[in-house]
């Protein structure tokens, strides 16, 4: 029987950073609100939450970190937008570990079927 | 719990019975879960997943209910304690249908991996949003105004 290979080594890298930066339902909302309205600055985006810009500014460092926004001086602004790339990455992540749960279903029933 | 999870399920053509032996005998774990497999099976068990080119992983039990429901929680890193915030938790159900048996795996706990352990905290507290569908909402998003 061949074996199929474990999901912590196998596919693509893990994106441990986002991950991280994911787990936050804060920095979720103000990937959303990027996503949705097209690039703002820390205040507008402070503007139409129930959080301080401080803390916004906070929450977008680590999504810049992460590699899910870019920033961009304009005059004396800086704006924030959504980086396409890193969120493809995540969501390709976890497409490969589904798609070794299907692996590893599809030889689950192969043995059920068979060798009964 | 945080809602960020994997959900696949798979009709078999064969009993609950049949399948849940698949599922929880260390002979045939090692048949589709690695190269070998060691099984204590109750709650709180001790449980390793071997791959001979990468290692052990290590899990602990959560629960068991033959032949509906079994669930475990694995390390995401060889030879490490499969530890909160270091581990995911797979639950399989089996359901009986017309056919055979429905066998679902939903696989959990992505989100509060690699966080600081107050990050860890609140996506674990974080039951209303659904990590996972908001992902692949942002993307779409993301793409739609890109193009």
């Amino acid at each position: 029987m061949t074996a199929l290979r474990p999901g912590r080594r196998a596919g693509p890298a893990e994106p441990d950073e986002v991950l991280a930066a994911m787990a936050d339902p804060t920095r979720r909302r103000l990937l959303g609100v990027l996503a949705a309205d097209g690039p703002a600055t820390a205040s507008t985006l402070a503007d139409g939450l129930p959080i301080s810009r401080q803390a916004v500014a906070k929450h977008l460092a680590v999504l810049s970190r992460a590699g899910l926004v870019t920033s961009s001086k304009h005059g004396r602004d800086v704006r924030f937008a959504v980086r396409t790339g890193g969120l493809s990455e995540a969501a390709d992540w976890l497409a490969g570990l589904a798609a070794e749960w299907d692996d590893r279903l599809a030889a689950i029933k192969r043995i059920a079927e068979t060798n009964e | 719990m945080s809602q960020d999870l994997i959900e696949r399920e798979i009709l078999i053509e064969a009993s609950r019975e049949r399948v849940w032996a698949v599922l929880t005998q260390a002979k045939h774990v090692a048949g589709w879960f690695g190269d070998s497999a060691e099984i204590d099976l109750r709650p709180g068990g001790k449980a390793a997943f071997g791959w001979t080119q990468y290692g052990t992983h290590r899990a602990v039990i959560e629960r068991v209910d033959e032949p509906n429901l079994l669930s475990y929680r694995w390390a995401r890193d060889t030879d490490v304690e499969p530890a909160e915030g270091a581990s995911t938790l797979v639950e399989f159900t089996l359901t009986e249908v017309f056919a055979g048996t429905l066998l679902r795996v939903v696989e959990t706990g992505f989100a509060s991996l690699h966080g600081t352990p107050a990050e860890q905290d609140k996506a674990l507290q974080d039951n209303t949003e659904g990590w996972t569908s908001e992902l692949a909402e942002l993307k779409e998003y993301a793409e739609r105004s890109a193009a």
